[in-house]
């Protein structure tokens, strides 16, 4: 490698990484009180994997005929339809659940709609509530990596299926394809229904409805049983590893990158795609539609702790992104100069989760400090740690591109260390590095995880104001203050992104 | 002197090997076919590749502990010779100083070596806003800057058509002969050596023959150079 310090950067830093992972589920281990599960424990363990499986079979079944849709019509408002699958990404979960509260809740537009037909109303509140938020999220996702896919076959192809006369390219063009991309879609998926927590806290809940991660947090939070709670991490960070070694071969950001809005390939529209769009645009939408029709009005009465929070939750936001993207671009950089090992350390976090990270550093510091201290700091660091794998995948086609074309004039000049930095990797990465600073300042705003397990009441971030809020049923601050969140998260994501953007040759 | 003392350089499962050496000045080409070694023999010379076996020295010294900026050498690559996003003055200024402090001085030379290349007032360019003629010039301009007793050229203006490439390879006989550089150029177009190099390496299925003068080998050609020219 060219560079020294840069390598004996990339492996301080993928130590460190490895000591936050395995050392957390470490201390964990050895916390963990007894090795039995309790009955409560098995439920919440099935439910767990219950509906992460029901919600990725539902994603990526519904999300085939929205990008088979897409891969082949061409209509105004195409390009808009396909940057609106990448918002829910970007998009705070408790904002998408009180959006989706609005609409399928027990007040909501569909029981409305129920009473006033002399129907029976539904609950959202249960195992279909959770998969249909997890839909909300991930249908989207799977259809733009599905994208990627359609158009990774070359119009020719489809072409060829027409001059010999098949009757539909589908059985020897796009069902190949469909079988080697979707499962790696799928278990994309599946890790991230696995570690959802918000959506559980809110929709979920009681022995019938309970993921590991709420188990986790109410034994933390409520039975003050930080043994349990252990035990419980530990279980979960032993299905999250196995998940994400079976999807190692995968990438989650592939659905994130630039570059889907080309055309379509050559292939007729059906007619049942534009109500197949339709459909899938009304069901991303409305939910967003929602959340500013609902916030609105009573944002300009909100009270000063909710633009507190929301300005802690900014800063920490960009710290977050900060320290994301420096580690990123040390890694990244290692990565590109030889040590193929980095990636591994880079895509570590995905084998644990925010409240896994939490519960194990709170069991390692409890001794030595507060957890009320810890809070905003840890939030911060578990934040930064959560978004590396998917910054690190944003940087790396163009980090690569980078050291093949100019890693050898760079060298025969000297140019290394801080001015190689200044005048080389910055201006050239500038604009993967504002996409991914983008990324991890609006997961890290929107993240409601590890705050819930310590904050005090002083401390909020903005996320949990608004849950503090909507559980303490003061729907219309709860929606003013989700508005102002969503608005911070898609701000901040547009500010670095832009930044990166201009800060481009 | 550049001595290759029983050199032998590996990449990707393949070798090259050379023992021969070069006097101080002289111009060589090194020809054959694609894929015979000619370039790994380049990257072996710039300090891209550690050798597996052997030697490269240069003036007696040993270059093995010198990295491809330490090295006596510069080099121009087939492309990407400039920092796209970078002004001319910039990236002449980086072979100056590559923390790109200049003091007023440097700027008049990177001027002065502009204004020589016949591209006085580009300074503030892009290479993107340049022609292939241009861009060659200017990429000269930064070997030029960086002083360097040896220079390789690696199949360099190939993009260019044969009028354009003939200018540019005149031009470095010229700026080499005035300061007096060892060049090694890589090609595979015979008509290049005869008019660029004094002396011809043929370079033939992992091994680099010890250079032989143009017009003798061309006079009378060995096996090797007999096949290549078919």
């Amino acid at each position: 490698m060219a560079n020294r310090s840069l390598q004996i950067s990339a492996w301080a830093l993928s130590g460190g990484i490895a000591v936050l992972v395995l050392g957390t589920a470490l201390a964990l281990a050895v916390q963990a009180k007894g090795v039995g599960l309790h009955p409560a424990d098995w439920a919440a363990l099935r439910f767990t994997l219950t509906q992460a499986a029901l919600s990725t079979l539902l994603s990526c079944l519904l999300a085939v005929p929205v990008a088979r849709a897409l891969a082949r019509c061409t209509f105004r408002g195409r390009r808009a339809l396909i940057l609106l699958m990448g918002a829910p990404f970007l998009l705070p979960v408790i904002v998408a659940v009180l959006g989706l509260l609005s609409l399928y809740g027990r007040n909501g537009l569909l029981n409305q709609t129920l009473q006033a037909l002399g129907l029976p109303t539904v609950t959202i509140y249960g195992l279909h509530g959770v998969v249909l938020a997890h839909v909300f999220f991930n249908l989207p996702l799977a259809t733009r990596m599905l994208l990627n896919g359609w158009h990774a076959i070359p119009a020719e192809r489809f072409r060829l299926a027409q001059t010999l006369g098949l009757p539909s390219p589908f059985r020897h063009i796009e069902a190949p394809m469909l079988a080697a991309v979707l499962p790696g879609i799928a278990l994309s998926i599946f890790l991230v229904c696995l570690t959802s927590f918000v959506v559980a806290l809110t929709l979920g809940g009681g022995p019938a409805a309970t993921t590991l991660e709420l188990a986790i947090y109410q034994a933390l939070r409520f039975d003050f049983d930080p043994g349990h709670a252990a035990l419980l991490a530990g279980v979960q960070f032993a299905i999250c590893a196995v998940a994400v070694s079976l999807a190692a071969r995968f990438t989650l950001a592939e659905g994130l990158g630039l570059g889907l809005d080309r055309a379509p390939v050559g292939q007729k529209a059906h007619w049942v795609d534009a109500p197949v769009l339709a459909l899938a645009a009304l069901f991303l939408i409305l939910p967003l539609v929602a959340v500013v029709a609902d916030g609105a009005p009573a944002v300009l009465q909100l009270p000063a702790l909710v633009w507190q929070a929301a300005l802690r939750s900014a800063v920490m936001a960009l710290v977050a992104a900060g320290l994301s993207v420096t580690a990123a671009l040390i890694l990244v950089q290692a990565k590109v100069a030889g040590a193929a090992w980095v990636e591994g350390a880079a895509m570590l976090p995905l084998a644990t989760s925010g409240l896994v990270l939490g519960t194990g550093l709170f069991v390692l510091t409890r001794a030595f400090v507060r957890p009320e201290s810890l809070a905003l700091p840890v939030t911060v660091l578990v934040n930064a740690l959560m978004a590396l794998p998917f910054v690190f995948r944003v940087l790396l086609p163009q980090a690569r591109d980078l050291h093949r074309t100019y890693d050898q004039l760079a060298q025969t000049l000297g140019l290394c260390g801080g001015a190689r930095l200044r005048w080389l990797t910055l201006p050239r990465l500038a604009r993967p590095l504002g996409l991914g600073a983008g990324l991890a300042a609006a997961l890290s705003m929107g993240d409601l995880g590890v705050v819930a397990l310590f904050a005090g009441q002083d401390q909020a971030t903005l996320p949990l104001v608004v849950q503090r809020l909507s559980g303490a049923y003061r729907m219309d601050q709860a929606a003013a203050a989700a508005l102002v969140l969503v608005l911070c998260s898609f701000a901040l994501f547009a500010l670095c992104d832009i930044g990166g953007r201009r800060a481009a040759p | 002197m550049l001595h290759l003392d029983h050199l032998t350089l590996t990449q990707d499962g393949f070798s090259v090997t050379a023992d021969w050496s070069l006097a101080a000045g002289a111009r060589l080409a090194l020809l054959g076919p694609s894929g015979a070694g000619k370039s790994t023999l380049l990257m072996g010379l710039a300090g891209f590749i550690t050798p597996s076996a052997g030697r490269v020295l240069w003036q007696g010294k040993d270059l093995a502990t010198l990295s491809p900026a330490q090295r006596p050498v510069s080099i121009l690559f087939q492309d990407q010779n400039l920092f796209a996003h970078l002004t001319l003055a910039q990236n002449l200024g980086l072979a100056v100083h590559p923390r790109l402090a200049l003091s007023t001085a440097d700027r008049a030379r990177v001027e002065a070596v502009l204004k020589r290349l016949g591209l006085a007032g580009y300074g503030p360019r892009k290479p993107a806003s340049l022609s292939g003629g241009q861009l060659g010039r200017a990429a000269l301009g930064r070997v030029l800057l960086q002083a360097r007793p040896i220079l390789l050229l690696d199949e360099p203006f190939a993009a260019l058509g044969p009028a354009l490439k003939a200018d540019l390879l005149g031009l470095v006989s010229e700026l080499a002969a005035e300061n007096g550089t060892t060049v090694v150029l890589v090609t595979h177009d015979p008509s290049d050596a005869r008019r660029f190099a004094d002396v011809v390496g043929m370079v033939h299925d992992g091994v680099a023959d010890a250079p032989v003068a143009t017009q003798a080998i061309f006079a009378d050609p060995p096996p090797a150079l007999r096949a290549y020219l078919g």
